[in-house]
């Protein structure tokens, strides 16, 4: 049984008071995510994806199509107690502890009241805010308050999590956590569904993404098997100041700083221009992939239909 | 760019002075206002629109405007007012409000039906109020005494008083005088016994200071009028017995007609004019005497006396 | 679900309790004790009478303006600020948090109002030395307040579930104000005529009424309050009460959460 299944779901919302203008928020979506695995969920800004989350915990109704979440409906209570969602850019109750908040959430997804003090404490340590105990939500910094979304989303021990942009608002090392939290769950035999726009953060954590543009499902799949038909790029650095002609041919991207060359080739003529560059006795210092193929991926793919839409609108 | 604490210290300073200022116009607009041609408007004077304003609260309104009336009334007098035409109006609302509000009639009763300038001079507004607060408090005997007061003080209509004070008489915990009075005012309807008693009761059963002070007012006129009444009679007596007028009051005592000369309830001793006729000393502070009072006197607005 | 609702309500208390709503209190106490101290030299006689209005007064006025400001932001605020997202995706049904989020405001007004009962009893012993039985009714017209704060609760969280707080706010305070004179509605209605009588009647009836539940003046004279009055405006008020929280429900229910 697959932990998410997304059969069809759309969204569209009438615009305007007088004269009502259908907007399409979410083309029919199709695709499954399974159990234990971490699936991302990709799109730039307004793709659609904190749409298809609200449809997906029942914050908003579909227009069209259905989904299960572990075999069950939507709006089921019992699978609600196996799920945890963290939603963007959460924000919590002002006057309230994180203790407090984290209480009240456990008592709501119906905690045994003898657990609830443990899993608390448990829980803010985990997301790294073991002493936050007397200080109100409304003094929290951006950064502290995802993680306490992230807490108040693990605390009662969800079988699936849905995170919509779970590392925004953390400094390196926050991410860096939170990459490493996602990992553990997996571990723990939990299904992560995480929507992000940065592509960096997939491609290292994901088993499987699903790409989303203006509404539309673009691709889904595992990372290896979506970017294996994109030709990515590389940027070779040698030492001195001397660019061979086979490279120049390969490119018009390179840099002369100090006592070094810097150039960027097709990752399929990477070969050549390491040949090019050892006949010419060059010392090559480095060779780094330029752009996540991930990302190429996506900006080849998005590029023609945003092109499209611009034709269309 | 100027420091904050200069800015500080001019808009400080500039606060001040328009604090001043303001305060400084305020009192000039409060003169200019009372200047002009005060007119005498009660901008709502609908008793049923004022219920629906006041949201379920018309008690609470019924005392603002219970308080209005008596520093209507209160203030007008003090200035020596001739007519209170809002008094009638400010009542009206005033019990339309709260019906049961029975200090209100009293007042009227006490203060709209006497005529100006110790009263707005409309007896018949206040029978129709005194009427309208019976109608609403049918076991409260001092709405019939008001009634009852009305026509006998004011109307001298005895048939009518003596009728509401033995309705009022019935109701339980009645004030004994109800029925006394309600027996007696046929027989001696207009003297003096009846008058006192009326304001006697008026005096005791009141807790409105100015309804209370008008009431020993009254009664110490009624003092005054007996005294000297009674005083011109034995100077005639002693006249006609001695051939000559008394000197002095107390030649009337030696001779054995009283047994003390009285004295005003203010205190002073009565004079004896060389015509017989007695006065008193200080009309000013006896409003309401009818008797005593020196030829061509003009009577000063009523202020009631401190101690009472 | 009975333990949900309890705990979005207490939740509801916690967070009105924080945000300071009880500091109306010291307002309160300030009036009362001003007022107590002013009557007597304003309105002799009538003391007890005017200390009963006023107090009864207030504490209805003041109860209002918490009802309607906090209630009209009770499920808006939470879609505003994105709340409710980690409440409903847990499994928390839409209508227990509707339910839970009344009784916690009516807790809070119930709490405030008792605070406020206690004020206005020390201003009536300050102005008369001892209480009489009749103080007892003083208690009965304060608990037809909180039974109208039951109403005005209800109906500020139906426009909640819907409307911004502005309108809100407008809409509840209208009915209140057209609430307080529901009896002359009801009476115009029965002699109008034709489309506008069809009208009159229909807003007459789902109006609240308040003018029953105002018993203010008479409590401040002394009188009894029939206890017949006692029920029928507690059951109307639960009914009513409850019919707006159905369509609170059924409005939520169906919302698109932003």
């Amino acid at each position: 049984m697959a932990a998410i299944e997304i059969l069809g779901l759309e969204k569209t919302y009438t615009v305007g008071f007088w004269r009502k203008r259908a907007k399409c928020a979410l083309r029919p979506l199709h695709f499954n995510v399974e159990e234990g695995e971490i699936f991302g969920f990709l799109g730039p800004n307004g793709a659609g994806k904190t749409t298809t989350l609200k449809l997906l915990m029942g914050l908003v109704f579909p227009t069209g199509g259905t989904a299960r979440i572990l075999g069950r409906e939507i709006n089921d209570p019992a699978m609600k107690a196996q799920i945890g969602f963290l939603p963007e850019q959460p924000y919590f109750y002002d006057y309230l502890t994180a203790p407090e908040l984290l209480e009240y959430y456990a008592q709501l997804s119906g905690v045994a009241p003898k657990e609830r003090g443990r899993k608390v404490g448990e829980v803010l340590g985990r997301v790294g805010l073991p002493d936050v105990g007397g200080v109100q939500l409304r003094k929290f910094s951006k950064g502290m308050l995802q993680r306490v979304g992230i807490a108040q989303a693990i605390l009662h021990d969800p079988k699936v999590l849905f995170l919509d942009e779970p590392m925004s608002g953390l400094d390196p090392i926050g991410r860096r956590e939170v990459r490493d939290l996602m990992e553990q769950l997996k571990q723990e035999g939990k299904t992560v569904f995480f929507s992000t726009h940065i592509l960096s953060d997939a491609e290292s954590l994901c088993d499987r993404v699903a790409i989303i543009h203006l509404g539309e499902l673009r691709g889904v799949g595992v990372v290896a098997d979506l970017t294996s038909s994109v030709e990515g790029k590389v940027e070779v650095v040698w030492q001195g100041n001397l660019v061979p002609a086979a490279v120049k041919t390969m490119t018009t991207e390179y840099h002369l700083t100090g006592d070094t060359v810097r150039a960027v080739v097709l990752e399929g003529n990477q070969d050549a221009a390491i040949d090019a560059l050892r006949r010419d006795r060059l010392r090559i210092i480095s060779i780094i992939p330029v752009r996540t193929s991930l990302e190429e991926y996506f900006v080849r793919k998005l590029k023609p239909s945003e092109a499209a839409a611009g034709a269309r609108s | 760019m100027k420091s904050p604490r200069r800015i500080t210290l001019v808009a400080s300073v500039l606060l001040g002075l328009c604090l001043l200022a303001s305060v400084l116009l305020l009192r000039q607009l409060d003169q200019v206002r009372n200047r002009a041609a005060p007119q005498e408007v009660l901008y709502l004077s609908s008793p049923k629109v004022l219920k629906r304003l006041s949201l379920g609260y018309q008690g609470l309104l019924a005392d603002v405007y219970w308080t209005r009336a008596v520093q209507y009334f209160g203030s007008k007098h003090y200035a020596g007012a001739r007519s209170y035409e809002l008094l009638a109006p400010l009542l009206e609302i005033t019990t339309a409000l709260d019906p049961n509000l029975t200090v209100a009639y009293e007042f009227g009763a006490n203060f709209l039906a006497p005529q100006p300038p110790n009263g707005a001079g409309m007896p018949q507004a206040a029978v129709e109020l005194a009427e309208y607060g019976v109608r609403n408090n049918p076991n409260d005997w001092h709405l019939y005494y008001d009634l009852g007061f009305i026509y006998y003080v004011e109307l001298k209509d005895y048939t009518r008083a003596s009728d509401a004070f033995a309705r009022g008489s019935r109701v339980p915990d009645a004030h004994p005088f109800l029925k006394v009075m309600a027996a007696q005012m046929a027989q001696h309807s207009g003297e003096v016994g009846m008058a006192r008693m009326l304001w006697t009761t008026t005096y005791q059963s009141t807790a409105d200071r100015s309804i209370r002070a008008n009431a020993a007012a009254h009664l110490r006129a009624l003092q005054v009028d007996e005294d000297v009444g009674t005083l011109e009679k034995l100077v005639s007596l002693y006249r006609e017995q001695k051939g000559h007028p008394p000197s002095v009051l107390g030649d009337l005592q030696t001779a054995g007609m009283l047994s003390a000369v009285p004295v005003d309830p203010l205190g002073h001793s009565y004079k004896l004019m060389s015509d017989g006729h007695i006065e008193v000393r200080d009309p000013d502070n006896l409003p309401f005497i009818e008797k005593g009072l020196p030829p061509g006197y003009v009577a000063l607005p009523p202020k009631f006396l401190p101690s009472d | 679900m009975s333990s949900r609702i309890a705990y979005i309500a207490f939740n509801t208390f916690r967070e009105a309790v924080r945000d300071r709503v009880l500091y109306n209190l010291v307002a309160f106490a300030v009036l009362m004790s001003g007022a107590a101290i002013l009557v007597g030299q304003i309105s002799i006689g009538i003391e007890r009478l005017v200390v009963v209005n006023l107090g009864l007064a207030a504490v209805s006025l003041f109860g209002m303006v918490i009802a309607i400001f906090i209630g009209i932001a009770l499920v808006s605020k939470e879609i505003d600020k994105r709340t409710l997202y980690t409440v409903l995706s847990r499994p928390v049904q839409r209508w227990e948090f509707i339910v839970g989020k009344f009784l916690g405001l009516a807790g809070t007004l119930v709490v405030n109002t008792v605070f406020m009962a206690v004020g206005v009893f020390a201003a009536l012993l300050y102005v008369s030395p001892h209480f009489q039985v009749a103080d007892t009714w003083i208690l009965v017209a304060l608990y037809f307040i909180v039974l109208q704060f039951l109403i005005i609760t209800s109906l500020a969280l139906l426009f909640s579930s819907f409307s911004s707080p502005l309108l809100s706010a407008v809409f509840a305070f209208s009915l209140f104000v057209i609430g307080s004179f529901s009896e002359d509605l009801r009476g115009f209605a029965a002699l109008a005529q034709g489309a506008t009588r069809w009208l009159a009647t229909a807003a007459a009836y789902l109006v609240p009424d308040f003018s029953s539940l105002n018993v203010i003046s008479s409590v401040a004279h002394g009188q009894p309050v029939a206890s017949q009055l006692i029920l029928s405006n507690t059951l109307y008020a639960v009914v009513y009460a409850g019919m707006i929280l159905c369509g609170a429900v059924v409005i939520f229910e169906h919302r698109n959460l932003k």
